[in-house]
């Protein structure tokens, strides 16, 4: 399981890198990029993403 | 490799305002920002007060102030109001694009290089300077700097990857989601117009900050630990108005504001923090335009006495985290504590409020006159003590 963003949402508010307590998210080239291996899918960025562009699933 | 006196990460109103200051003051500046077009997109409702125009000395001007306001409306849930008339010009609903980049053409002109599409990836301490990895439109370029002001916004990448812990808890932030909306009609365009309870923004706030008399902003702050999304709040209010269920939507703004308080120290080696990087924003109404710009002015005095001397060192840049604490910082942290009493009402108190108190009451409050504020409740809540207990528990 991982947190996914889905592009057609996403905003790019970069709200999802600051709470993610793992740092497991970057925002690249405008583009959230998630590190899988780092996510621990404790939903933080689910949580604070204000247009709900992230998920987390298998 | 090009060498700097200072690199600036962001050139949103923090880092433009640290360009003008630092090159009036003869440094030799970068400012930099990632985005293609200074100011957007906006994460922004474009309320600015005109006391903090005053304050950074600027004047208020009709490129970008677009609507003047005198006056605010606060909405309980049933919308009975409580309206504050400073019967007098007290701020503008401005064009943020506009003013950054008049900012930027006023940072320009007195010397300072300013580069867009020009994204700060990685930072390298080597020998008493910083190294910046840049991706500029599409190539990369590395810059020296024995200091950097990192003014790159919430997202704080750049202090960051220089040791700051710049993360923040979802009880600490907002989540924000707006529209601009055309074609729209609501009370009073020089008024802005606040809508408060559980079902239309939990531990938040709704907005409506008009620009002109049929196009507002209109958006939603709501706590970060919220399981429901800012949009579907913001979706439902607009679809429950009729003013504004017909409206059309000519630009989408998401954004978080880091409400929860601000870094304790705001400089490291080689590192000034500023604005929303350091989390300075108003924590109670988010506002941080005036902040954010305030701070970029101490800091650079900072960095120019800095420059002076040639001393880089943290204990010298945390003069600024000193004189940033005496000027606005400790007043803050008193307005925070009210934050956190507007957190404890319910919708009934909220009702119960807007038929006992006054807009003047209000400003009491907001503007952190805790022993006013004290008697003002004791006195106009007689009938309603246990409201009266929750107030006065945060007006010591
Ligand atoms: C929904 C919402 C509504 C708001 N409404 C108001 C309001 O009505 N009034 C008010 O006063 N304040 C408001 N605020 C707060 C206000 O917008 C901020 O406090 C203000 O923009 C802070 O300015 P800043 O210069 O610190 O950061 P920003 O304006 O965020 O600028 C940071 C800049 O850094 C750039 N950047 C980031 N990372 C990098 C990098 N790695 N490399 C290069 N560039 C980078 C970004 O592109 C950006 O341009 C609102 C905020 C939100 C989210
Ligand atoms: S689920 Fe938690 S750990 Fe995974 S990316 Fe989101 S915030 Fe980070
Ligand atoms: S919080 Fe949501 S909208 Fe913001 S960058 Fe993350 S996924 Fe995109």
């Amino acid at each position: 399981m991982t947190a996914v963003n889905d592009r057609n949402k996403c905003c790019y508010c970069a709200g999802c890198p600051i709470v993610c307590p793992v740092g497991a998210i970057e925002l690249i080239d405008g583009i959230v990029v998630i590190d899988k291996e780092k996510c621990t899918n404790c939903g933080a960025c689910v949580k604070v993403c204000p247009v709900g562009a992230m998920s987390i699933k298998r | 490799m090009q060498e700097f006196d200072v690199i600036i990460i962001g050139a949103g109103p923090a880092g433009l305002r640290a360009a003008k200051v630092l090159a009036e003051g003869k440094a030799k500046v970068l400012c930099i920002d990632k985005k293609q077009e200074i100011g957007v997109p906006k994460r922004c409702g474009e309320g600015f007060g005109l006391s903090w125009m005053e304050r950074l000395g600027l004047k208020p001007d009709n490129k970008w102030c677009l609507q003047s306001i005198n006056g605010a409306a606060l909405y309980a849930p049933s919308m009975k109001s409580v309206k504050i008339d400073f019967k007098k010009v007290s701020g503008y609903i401005i064009e943020r694009r506009v003013f950054e980049k008049e900012l930027a053409k006023e940072a320009a002109s007195k010397g300072a290089m300013i580069r867009t599409k020009c994204h700060a990836s990685d930072f390298e301490r080597k020998g008493g300077k910083v190294i910046v990895s840049c991706a500029e439109q599409g190539e990369n370029v590395k810059y020296a700097t024995p200091l950097i002001i990192a003014a790159d916004g919430t997202e704080s990448l750049t202090a960051r990857k220089l040791g700051f812990d710049t993360k923040i808890g979802l009880n600490d932030i907002d989540s924000g989601y707006q529209y601009e909306m055309a074609n729209i009609s609501f009370e009073n365009p020089h008024f802005i117009h606040f809508f408060f309870g559980k079902e239309i923004a939990p531990r938040g706030y709704l907005w409506l900050f008009p620009k002109g008399k049929n196009c507002a902003n209109v958006g939603i702050g709501i706590a970060g630990s919220e399981p429901k999304t800012a949009k579907e709040y913001l979706d439902k209010f607009v679809k429950a108005h009729p003013g504004l269920r017909n409206g059309s939507i000519i630009e989408v703004n998401a954004g978080t504001i880091p409400v929860g308080g601000f870094l304790d120290e705001l400089a490291a080696d080689n590192l000034l923090v500023v604005g929303d990087a350091a989390h300075q924003v108003n924590p109670i109404h988010g506002g941080g335009i005036g902040i954010a710009m305030e701070a970029a002015t101490i800091a650079s005095g900072i960095a120019l006495k800095a420059i002076a001397e040639k001393n880089f060192g943290s204990k010298f840049l945390n003069q600024y985290t000193v004189q940033w604490y005496e000027t606005r910082g400790n007043k803050l942290k008193r307005i925070l504590k009210q934050r956190h009493m507007l957190e404890e009402l319910n919708d009934n108190n909220f009702e119960t409020l807007a038929k006992s108190i006054s807009g003047s009451d209000i400003m009491l409050i907001a503007e952190g006159d805790l022993k006013s504020s004290a008697k003002m409740v004791i006195k106009k809540l007689v009938k309603h003590p246990k409201l009266a207990k929750v107030m006065l528990k945060y007006l010591k």
